[in-house]
């Protein structure tokens, strides 16, 4: 969904146009010069993968990647993007296959509402090609600018830990109580 | 079963309410109240802005009744000549830029005339502050069991006790947002809205009341939904009803979608309490009487504290065996954004109130905290404080026991005396708390509701589960698509689960009170049932069949679906009397015993959950990922609530409302959290399952306290336990008080 051409006059006269690589592929877009990265990804190249839940650089919903480092999209200007690799959730799979974070995220239940997930799968994908083993502690460190309310983060730190091992080619699902403590107990009844 | 909800919120496909397109559209926007109380004199529409271009809606421009349909008719959907709270909607402007919006909503002012608010709502309230009934008091309720006062009287022990919590912001990570558009001409135009919601048919009615039309002229449908935790149970009617109102006078879709910022200042927060317990031991520690103080602080509306006040006072003794109990609870009006729903619904207020008195009494009688708890839990047989006797066969001593255990709390508390006199700065402490959580609506609630659930076949075979039941992160898709596969016999691939759409699905209630897995998977259940009777096939016949049947159906009646129906009906044998509040307040109840570890930094206050322990009973628990997912979710929630969550209140005003300086938890501050459940399958809940959502937003806080003054010998009795309150505390002063509407 696009704002209607016209509706800004006055703001007409700072518009830009440039052309953001967004997971390998080229949008040219036209825009207010002040907007952010976010505001064109969602609204100029339609990928509305990426979430907004602040705009002020406080949850990390809008997190992206940038030449590979994860960024805030809200704080970055888009005109300040064109000429570096973007890479948005909308670029994690590989044809119908889920990238490896996406199906540890699906297996583990890290995902509730879903409104800090693009974020948190963007944000850890550059943790893990910066650091292919990092501990529970590097992965809390490493989401830390990245807010859930649903899930209290146990599942989303284990699920990046799982996918770790599976790029790493160590494809065996880890037992439960390596992450949560006991399995279901014993029933009574 | 994996959950089914997953893929399009793992690839970024998941269309929430701002990812939806709206050709031609316009974005809406809220002008609110600068005072928290007072008479609107004037408003003005200041220069460098077109106005002619705005569409410009107030309180003239709603058809049907001014008011946000919910249990009393008091809050209006425009304020009309009064306000009562900062941030109350005044106008509604509407533009096809929002940037040129923005601006426009900085140029008008809105010019009141102040009256004399009440910021606090602890103070009885002077005659000029007097805003509802002759005292400000929202709702009164009692429960009476036994002679309190004889009881007292042959006391070996009494102990008194002053408790208090303070609010709490949902913090979704989507914030409010709706779209609405109009279809259809004259007679036949129909106010379509789609947004992020809990209950589409609170939505649905608030819409009839306040448009003056009738339900076949409004339809809701609600978006995926960023979370709720109760913050999208009734303020969500509010902005569907400005939304629509907008886009009434444009003729043109609206979409309203929130900032952060006003979302944090704007909407509904968990009551602040203050609790008061008195309470009577004999010489053997057994509980002689409880006489219980409940005071909530409402807001400005009456919005859901009636019943938000109903469970608080229900859960307020706790689950002990006490023959001698006394209740009185309140809900008072204060100046401040209306508190609403939020996880856990008065209970967790209650029973923080409850929990850090057991140890306080504990510690009065001499007796270890668990074996306080030990002695007085209710046994089967046993009778709550409104008179419900308890006879599930669950043994609420081993849960304890078993929770004490997977904690190590013998090891724990031998390890903490050595590591406690080797520590300059830094202390451990272990805290405890034995609960329990109602599940499903209270006392006639559900009786009330009447819900409905259809099962309809479709032409191909497969089934569509229809319900008003909303996914906002819990599972709800992956839990219906698991009982109507069992039920029917089918693949989860031959379920499909409709979108919740009121022009479609029938109206099984509110995505509230934890009662979705139960009480509406019940209905599902019986709805599967009904659709095996329609279509002539037996209880153990196998999918196929049902499939082959549903085939069937479809060629003899072309264009017609068999659809099976549930109805609810309360278990038998269950009795609640709402004037007296005695009997059997609900079906069932989960349990449960948690606790925490903690460490506190002595140079800085700072206290962290360093271990964390969640044994319950929730019946049969029927997806074992989602489960403790909820467990999970629910505990770091209440962490937030216990030491970090405060609202900074001055003038009636949320100030910190920002992520940045209001703070909830992030991955780093929260512990290994060990989740343990017991089963004991309830036999009126889909699969045996009981309510699971709210439970572990209750424990977790008095836990938490419990082990801070296990750490540092001191006696903590208000939340949230900030640094500078643990401080004031330590150091002997007054403790700050806890922001209500101060
Ligand atoms: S939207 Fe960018 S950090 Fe919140
Ligand atoms: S899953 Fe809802 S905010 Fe993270």
């Amino acid at each position: 969904m696009s704002e209607p051409r016209n509706v800004e006059p006055a703001a007409e006269a700072s518009r830009v146009t440039a052309t953001l690589r967004v997971n390998g592929e080229d949008h040219t877009v036209v825009f207010p010069v002040h907007h952010t990265l976010l505001e064109v990804l969602r609204e100029g190249c339609g990928l509305t993968g990426t979430k907004h839940g602040c705009e002020l650089g406080e949850c990390g919903a809008c997190a992206v990647l940038l030449d590979g480092r994860p960024v805030l999209s809200c704080l970055v200007l888009a005109a300040e993007a064109a000429g570096h690799e973007v890479e948005t959730v909308e670029g994690l799979q590989e044809g119908n296959r889920l990238h490896p974070l996406q199906a540890a995220f699906a297996d583990l239940g890290a995902a509730q509402c879903g409104y800090c997930t693009p974020g948190i799968l963007m944000t850890a994908k550059a943790l893990l090609a910066q650091n292919p083993e990092p501990t529970a502690e590097e992965i809390e460190e490493a989401l830390a600018g990245n807010l859930c309310r649903c899930t209290g983060y146990r599942k989303i730190v284990q699920a990046v830990a799982w996918a770790a091992a599976i790029l790493r080619g160590e494809e065996e699902r880890p037992p439960e109580e390596a992450f949560l403590g006991s399995p279901l107990p014993e029933v009574r009844r | 079963m994996k959950r089914r909800e997953g893929l399009a919120k793992l690839t970024g496909r998941e269309p929430y309410v701002d990812d939806l397109p709206f050709d031609g559209g316009l974005w809406g926007a809220t002008v609110r109240s600068p005072l928290p109380r007072g008479r609107i004199r004037e408003i003005r529409f200041g220069a460098g802005v077109d106005w002619s271009e705005m569409i410009v809606v107030d309180h003239r421009d709603v058809p049907g009744r001014n008011v946000i349909k919910l249990i009393v008719d008091d809050q209006p959907v425009l304020a009309a000549g009064e306000v009562r709270h900062v941030h109350e909607a005044v106008l509604l402007l509407a533009h096809p830029s929002r940037a040129l919006l923005r601006r426009a909503v900085r140029a008008v002012e809105v010019v009141v005339d102040p009256l004399p608010p009440v910021l606090d709502y602890r103070r009885p309230p002077a005659r000029e502050q007097i805003q509802h009934g002759d005292d400000n008091v929202f709702k009164r309720l009692a429960i009476d069991k036994g002679d309190v006062d004889a009881a007292f009287a042959a006391a070996a022990h009494v102990v008194e006790g002053i408790y208090q919590t303070g609010a709490q912001e949902h913090v979704y990570l989507e914030p409010q947002g709706m779209l609405a558009w109009l279809e259809g001409e004259g007679e036949r135009e129909v106010v379509v809205v789609r947004g992020s919601m809990q209950c589409p048919y609170y939505v649905h009615e608030a819409l009839c009341y306040a448009l003056g039309r009738p339900a076949e002229r409004v339809r809701v449908i609600q978006a995926p939904t960023g979370g709720g935790f109760g913050g999208k149970e009734e303020f969500p009617s509010g902005v569907a009803i400005h939304a629509a109102l907008l886009a009434l006078k444009a003729r043109r879709p609206v979409k309203l979608v929130y900032e952060r910022g006003e979302d944090m200042a704007a909407t509904t927060k968990r009551h602040p309490s203050w609790v008061r317990h008195r309470t009577a031991f004999d010489a053997g520690g057994n509980l002689l009487a409880q006489d219980v103080e409940v005071v909530l602080d409402a807001g400005a509306y009456v919005t859901l504290s009636p019943v938000v006040l109903s469970r608080g006072v229900i859960h307020a003794a706790g689950p002990y065996r006490c023959p001698n109990v006394r209740i009185r609870g309140r809900a008072v009006l204060a100046n401040f954004v209306p508190a609403g729903a939020f996880r856990g619904f008065g209970a967790p207020q209650t029973l923080f109130a409850c929990e850090r008195h057991m140890d306080r009494c504990a510690r009065v009688l001499g007796l270890e905290p668990a074996e306080l708890r030990r002695r007085n839990l209710l046994r089967d047989g046993d009778a709550t404080a409104t008179g419900q006797r308890i006879d599930d066969g669950t043994d609420r001593e081993a849960l304890l026991d078993r929770a004490l255990k997977l904690a190590g709390w013998e090891a724990k508390r031998t390890a903490h005396r050595s590591w406690n006199a080797e520590q300059p700065f830094r202390r451990r402490g272990l805290g405890l708390a034995t609960f329990f959580h109602g599940a499903g609506f209270t006392g006639a609630g559900e009786v009330y509701l009447a819900s409905r659930a259809h099962v309809a076949g479709l032409a191909d075979g497969r089934v569509e589960v229809r319900t008003a039941a909303t996914e906002m992160g819990q599972g709800t898709i992956t839990i219906f698509t698991q009982i109507a596969a069992a039920r029917l016999g089918l693949e989860p691939e031959q379920v499909v689960i409709a979108e919740p759409d009121t022009a479609r699905v029938p109206n099984s209630g509110p995505t509230v009170a934890s009662r979705t897995a139960m009480i509406v998977g019940r209905l599902v259940e019986k709805a599967c049932d009904d659709l095996r009777r329609r279509l002539g096939v037996g209880d153990a016949a196998p999918g196929a069949a049902v499939v082959e049947a549903i085939r069937a159906w479809h060629r003899q009646h072309p264009g017609e679906e068999p659809v099976g129906e549930g109805r609810y009906e309360p278990p038998p044998g269950i009795h609640w009397d709402e004037e007296h509040y005695r009997g059997d307040a609900y079906g069932t109840y989960g349990w449960a015993a948690y606790v925490a570890e903690v460490e506190v930094d002595l140079r800085t206050y700072v206290v962290t959950v360093i271990d964390f322990v969640a044994v319950q009973e929730v019946g049969k628990v029927l997806n074992e990922t989602l489960a403790r997912g909820q467990i999970q979710g629910g505990v770091v929630q209440a962490i937030g609530w216990a030491l970090l969550e405060e609202l900074k209140v001055e003038g009636g005003a949320m100030r910190n409302n920002q992520l940045t300086n209001y703070v909830i938890p992030t991955s780093e501050d929260v512990p290994p959290i060990r989740v343990a459940f017991v089963e004991n399958p309830y036999p009126h809940g889909a699969q045996g399952a009981k309510g699971i959502g709210e439970l572990p937003m209750d424990g977790p806080a008095p836990a938490i306290a419990n082990a801070v003054a296990d750490a540092l010998g001191v006696d903590p009795c208000a939340i949230p336990l900030t640094p500078e309150r643990l401080m004031a505390l330590v150091e002997g002063e007054d403790e700050a008080p806890v922001a209500g509407a101060a």
